[in-house]
């Protein structure tokens, strides 16, 4: 049996499912509940600083968009942060972390760009005995446009500046949450590294607007006639999500700073996805939001069930594994051929694949062989590319074959070169140069 | 079970007065609109789709398919009825499961087609709950085109040449329009008056008027149409039902299962229509099966349907089986009728076994009794004696190429020109085939 246990920076966790900062984090009766289902810790909703609680719409705040069958694959929000009174929030979160002392519980944080105010918050939290803080740099609607959230997330400046602020203010460990509304998360992370962060925390929500209604012409989710973008998350960011984890695990300068992963985890397999491209545990919204808590049971038992299969012991084992295999294009080996081959056992003959190369890429499928509805693909005329394996509706149906070197590759009518080899000495690069002796 | 339940001989009102209605509901629920989405997206848009080919009139399925999808339910529609005028009925009587979901790749790969017959009922009952019209009438050509029969074949052919801006004049033997849609069709499959109302719907297009009561040959002559009109397009289907050739067919009790279906269509009280307690079917195709699930829907207490040959054979489909089964009818298989017995009215049908060798049905010698206050033939229709002039083979008139009769000037289809497939489906391509023909050979 595979050991789930997970430490992220020193905050220790029976498995690295975490409950990220949003609705269901706000209050103790949720958070008991999530515990009790089995949730290893939570993000807590964030709190703002003491003082009238900030007032959130009454209208819709989320949006939407489904597969055909209502299948929820990317939500929308322009909730704000907690709206209950601070107070009350400390307390519960006191009463929590004392009747559940094995799991993680950490508190969001966003508070207006003073130092004293993330002072006077910080000792306030501290009181509790939560294991840590989540600086929230992320968030794209409503307090951004008040200074806060991703107002500060995306000026590196400010987040090293108050990242430094708080490593300052607390003996607690220090976590910055990144938005990923801007056009290289690396620089906001390095400023966090910079400024004493323990970790990073990504992604956070999305700008977006997932629909109009074309009766009001107004963008959903709406309110009263007018609608705001929102963060958006689930299923549908997760590449997104995926991809810049991945920029921060391969990058030199932030030297292996830990990373929790954020964005559209919804079964065991996204978790260990993101474990794999270097987060040491994950934080899920959307899909308690739209399952409820007990997904969490699959999650431990695939989780657990893969690794014993693949005989990893511990999250050690398959945290950052994949880290290696990201590389640049430049790197890709261009000597490596594939074609893609239609199992006709398996084929049943929708002709998607067909029309799919034949319209828009490379005429590579037939659709006839001796006036009979059959679909197969032309070597010489294939190149590679695998959408026609995407596109297929049968799974295993079409795979791509690398060919074997030396054999002839009928598009090129050249023998697959051996060995490796990439753009940067490739002879149609202007600025290939020769590898040094 | 009431008395008149058991009373034996032929009698109505054998079911409580409300069993009738919830007997002769709609027998495939309308899909909501979610149902309808998520069934539409199950739809893989295939590319040269093989249930467009398998569709005898080649309606675009995949593209109405993807128009539910994105919920946009009056596009599918108009692409069905720009194929096909009679999308509606069609979509409640096709065996889609012999036709278009027979070769959808999802059969294909797990047995489990797209819906595509409830598909299209959903697109083509919102844009009749809408009472949408997709088709205007072109110019006026100045032509006159003669349709004789407002069945299927008929007003499939009188609405595109209607489109096509030529003036159409249908006569109808009956005082009614639809033909076996509304004649010869199970009520479960066509509640609510829907042969009418589609009728009606379809007549807005405007340029169509039908002369009731008027048989070809009996109160208007082909001659006399060949001459009046540009052009004559004949389909009158076949109008006799075979009858059984049998010692005791004469018998009280005996009857064909196309009337009895008719009468059943027609009636305005089921319960006042009688049905034997004992009911024989005789036949394979889906006027027997129609026939047999109605007559223990109006409360026979056992109905027998006998096919002379093997299950394999039998033209109604495996679904069409499972609904009589599904409903208490015993199917036996391989047995001939050779007797009708009783003093007065039936009694009983003898059949004697038979085996198939080859193609060839050979009789074994051993006969069985069924009992039977009443036996519905369902053998096939044959045609009513025709217009002289125009050319019969395998008792149909002969056709060639865009259905052309022998005739100059005249067309020809559905039942009464095609021998074997009865479909409505195919009656419909008729019609729309032959409109286009004659529209080509008016104006080319």
């Amino acid at each position: 049996m595979a050991d789930l246990s997970s430490t992220f920076v020193g905050i220790k966790s029976p498995n690295p499912f975490w409950l990220a900062s949003a609705p269901p984090t706000d209050k103790a009766y949720n958070v008991t509940r999530a515990f009790r289902a089995g949730w290893g810790g939570v993000v807590w909703k964030t709190l703002g600083e003491d003082g009238p609680p900030v007032v959130n719409v009454n209208g819709p705040r989320y949006g939407a968009i489904w597969s055909g069958d209502r299948r929820l694959i990317g939500l929308n929000n322009i909730e704000l942060i907690t709206d209950r009174p601070l107070e009350l929030n400390l307390r519960e979160i006191k009463q929590v972390k004392r009747d559940w002392p094995d799991r993680a519980v950490v508190v969001s944080l966003m508070v207006p760009c003073l130092e004293e105010a993330w002072k006077a918050i910080l000792g306030r939290v501290e009181e509790t005995g939560a294991d840590g803080v989540e600086l929230n740099f992320g968030c794209p609607h409503g307090m951004s446009e008040r200074g806060m959230g991703s107002a500060v997330g995306q000026v590196p400046e400010y987040v090293e500046m108050v990242t430094r602020w708080c490593k300052a203010n607390t003996r607690m460990p220090v976590i910055v949450k990144l938005t990923p509304n801007i056009s290289d998360i690396r620089n906001p992370a390095r400023a966090a590294k910079n400024g004493g962060a323990d970790a990073v925390s990504l992604i956070n929500t999305i700008n977006s607007i997932t629909a109009v209604d074309l009766d009001s012409f107004a963008p959903e989710p709406t309110i009263d006639g007018k609608g705001s973008h929102g963060g958006y998350c689930g299923p549908a960011v997760k590449p997104i999500a995926l991809n810049m984890v991945a920029e921060l695990a391969r990058d030199p300068e932030m030297e292996h700073l830990p990373i929790s992963g954020i964005g559209g985890v919804t079964t065991w397999r996204d978790a260990a996805e993101f474990l794999a491209l270097g987060a040491t545990n994950v934080q899920v919204c959307t899909a308690v939001m739209t399952y409820g808590f007990r997904i969490v049971e699959e999650m431990i038992s695939g989780l657990s069930n893969w690794m014993d299969e693949k005989g990893h012991k511990t999250l050690d084992d398959v945290i950052g594994r994949a880290v290696p295999n990201v590389t640049k294009w430049e790197y890709l080996n261009l000597n490596y051929v594939t074609k893609a081959h239609i199992d006709q056992e398996l084929c049943i003959k929708c002709g998607r694949c067909h029309i799919a190369c034949e319209d828009t890429s490379h005429q590579a499928i037939m659709a006839q062989k001796q006036g009979v509805r059959h679909f197969e693909v032309m070597d010489d005329e294939c190149v590679g590319c695998n959408l026609c394996v995407n596109v297929c509706p049968v799974e295993d149906c079409i795979t791509m074959v690398p060919m074997a070197p030396g054999s002839m590759d009928p598009r090129t009518k050249k023998p697959v070169a051996p060995g490796y080899a990439n753009w940067t000495t490739h002879p149609n690069n202007p600025g290939a140069v020769e590898a040094a002796d | 079970m009431s008395g008149e339940q058991v009373r034996s001989g032929i009698a109505s009102g054998r079911l409580e007065p409300a069993q009738y209605a919830a007997n002769f509901a709609d027998l495939h629920p309308v899909l909501s609109s979610h149902e309808a989405r998520v069934e539409a997206d199950r739809c893989y848009f295939c590319h040269d789709a093989p249930c467009m080919t398998a569709c005898p009139t080649h309606i675009d399925i995949p593209m109405f398919i993807r128009q539910i999808a994105s919920s946009n339910p009056l596009g599918a529609a108009e692409t069905i009825f720009s194929e096909n005028i009679f999308g509606g009925m069609c979509a409640r009587v096709c065996p889609t499961e012999t036709l278009c979901e027979e070769v959808c790749v999802r059969e294909i790969a797990e047995g489990k087609p797209v819906k595509i017959g409830q598909l299209q009922r959903f697109a083509t009952d919102a844009a009749m709950a809408a009472n949408k019209q997709f088709f205007a009438r072109a110019a006026a050509t100045g032509r006159k085109i003669a349709v004789v029969g407002a069945g299927p074949a008929g007003l499939s052919c009188g609405h595109r040449l209607a489109m096509l801006g030529h003036l159409v004049t249908v006569y109808e033997k009956k005082d009614k329009p639809g033909g076996l849609n509304e004649f010869g069709i199970a009520a479960y499959k066509a509640v609510d008056n829907f042969a009418q109302a589609e009728v009606e719907w379809l007549l807005q297009i405007g340029g169509i008027s039908i002369e009731y009561g008027k048989a070809l040959g009996r109160d208007v002559a082909l001659d006399r149409l060949r001459a009046e009109y540009d052009a004559v397009f004949v389909a009158i289907g076949l109008g006799a039902a075979r009858a059984l050739d049998i010692p005791g067919a004469e018998l009280d009790g005996v009857d064909s299962a196309l009337d009895f279906i008719s009468r059943l269509r027609q009636a305005g009280d089921l319960s006042a229509l009688p049905v034997g307690r004992e009911v024989v079917v005789i036949g394979g195709g889906m006027t027997a099966i129609d026939a047999a699930v109605q007559a223990k829907l109006l409360g026979a207490r056992s109905v027998t349907l006998v096919y002379r040959r093997d299950r394999s054979r039998m033209p109604a489909s495996v679904f069409e089986q499972d609904l009589a089964a599904a409903h208490g009818v015993h199917l036996i298989f391989n047995a001939n009728p050779v007797a009708v017995t009783g003093a007065g009215s039936t009694e009983a049908v003898t059949f004697e076994y038979t085996s198939q060798d080859g193609e060839r049905l050979v009789a074994t010698g051993e006969t069985f009794s069924v009992a039977a206050d009443q036996v519905l033939v369902a053998i096939g229709q044959v045609m009513e004696a025709g217009p002289a002039d125009l050319a019969v083979a395998d008792g149909a008139f002969v056709r060639s190429e865009h259905n052309r009769s022998s005739l100059a000037g005249v067309w020809v289809g559905g039942d009464c020109a095609r021998s074997g497939d009865d479909l409505t489906v195919s009656a419909v391509q008729d019609g729309k085939v032959a409109a286009l023909s004659i529209h080509e050979s008016l104006m080319g």
